[in-house]
């Protein structure tokens, strides 16, 4: 476990440097997801300690943003100025962009605009 | 009962306090939501802002305050992202398969985020540093804030409109596209990502590891894209 906890922050670290050095508009942590993804595809499996460490971490992901979420404390004042045109367009917005990109890509996986599906099995919920 | 309030004031100093009581209040939170049948109005990350917030204001503690001890939760978010690789490579042959598609809905999905909020929230009058601080709202907070602050926007306004939007996909985006019929969990975790960023990924991941994989994909695609088109429809429109 520990050395799973190593591992990631390494990567993020690396990200970090390499965006430091480049100056690619993008956080440290993607570009450290990134080479994780490619050195997995490359090992060709995941290891077991990694796979229960990253399980724990992500099924837990909501508690990580609540402490960035309370700092809506310091713009309260702006935020209940205009409370129903920000209400309005937060909520509007953010279901047209669900349902446009969920039904884009479900009508173009259909219509396969790619390669043909080698086995047959599909899941549901 | 001076001694009660000795506690607290050596307490409110520590960064355990508030630390303690984020932690303890989401899984209490978690316990409701589940007891409630998932009932998108009690989705956890929102029952725990809106407590935590009426806890600061009715004792008196500034953010930063708060800040200071939860930080520690915040940091995780890093691990985390690096983290969403696992189940991205788990899912690599569908990825193979359907990268095209990914692709072209990345794209779609990604310019209507942005423009459906412009157009949004320029009919209902929002204020001119309001609207550019809602730009980049569908990506993650640390990529929004930086292209917010590139578009002469607010970038602290851009972290709240970030959560929030968050939590509004994460509380009724599955509901929604099951309502309309989409059962497929690969195109319901990558609208997630794409419209929610990681509150959406977060929920995504509830519903299955697939839908989470995609999602966390989404997320990450969606926040390079965000950072080159939202300057350039800026520049564009010249707001």
């Amino acid at each position: 476990m520990i050395g799973s906890i190593a591992a990631l922050l390494i990567l993020q670290l690396i990200g970090t440097i390499v965006i430091r050095l480049t100056g690619i508009p993008l956080p440290g942590p993607v570009v450290g997801m990134l080479l994780l993804f490619v050195f997995l595809l490359w090992r060709g499996a995941t290891p077991d300690s990694l796979a229960s460490t990253t399980r724990g971490l992500l099924s837990n992901l909501g508690l990580l943003f609540v402490p960035a979420g309370v700092g809506i404390i310091t713009h309260l004042d702006a935020v209940a100025d205009q409370w129903l045109a920000l209400t309005i367009t937060l909520v509007a917005s953010a279901v047209i962009a669900i349902v446009v990109t969920a039904f884009t890509l479900r009508v173009l996986m259909r219509n396969s605009l790619d390669t043909p599906e080698p086995v047959a099995p599909k899941t549901g919920d | 009962m001076g001694r009660i309030s000795e506690i607290w004031v050596y307490l409110a100093e520590q960064p355990l306090l508030w630390l303690t009581i984020t932690v303890g209040l989401f899984w209490l939170a978690q316990q409701l939501y589940r007891a409630s049948g998932d009932f998108p109005l009690l989705n956890p990350v929102l029952v725990s802002v809106a407590i935590l917030v009426c806890g600061l204001m009715a004792t008196g503690t500034p953010y930063h305050a708060y800040f200071d001890g939860a930080q520690f939760i915040s940091f995780l978010l890093g691990p985390a992202t690096v983290a969403l690789a696992v189940p991205l490579a788990s899912q690599a042959a569908t990825l193979r398969r359907h990268w095209l598609s990914i692709t072209v809905a990345l794209s779609v999905g990604s310019i209507t985020a942005i423009m459906s909020a412009l157009v949004i929230g320029w009919a209902t009058g929002l204020s001119g540093d309001m609207l550019l601080s809602m730009l980049p709202k569908s990506v993650t907070t640390p990529i929004a804030m930086g292209i917010s602050d590139q578009i002469g926007g607010v970038p602290s306004l851009t972290a709240v409109f970030v959560i929030l939007t968050g939590i509004v996909g994460a509380a009724i985006g599955i509901p929604l596209l099951r309502a309309l019929g989409l059962r497929d969990p690969v195109a319901k975790g990558f609208a997630l990502g794409v419209g929610s960023h990681g509150i959406g990924t977060a929920r995504a991941f509830e519903h299955s590891e697939q839908a989470g994989a995609f999602s966390g994909l989404a997320m990450g695609l969606n926040g390079a894209l965000t950072a080159i088109l939202v300057p350039l429809i800026v520049w564009l429109l010249g707001l």
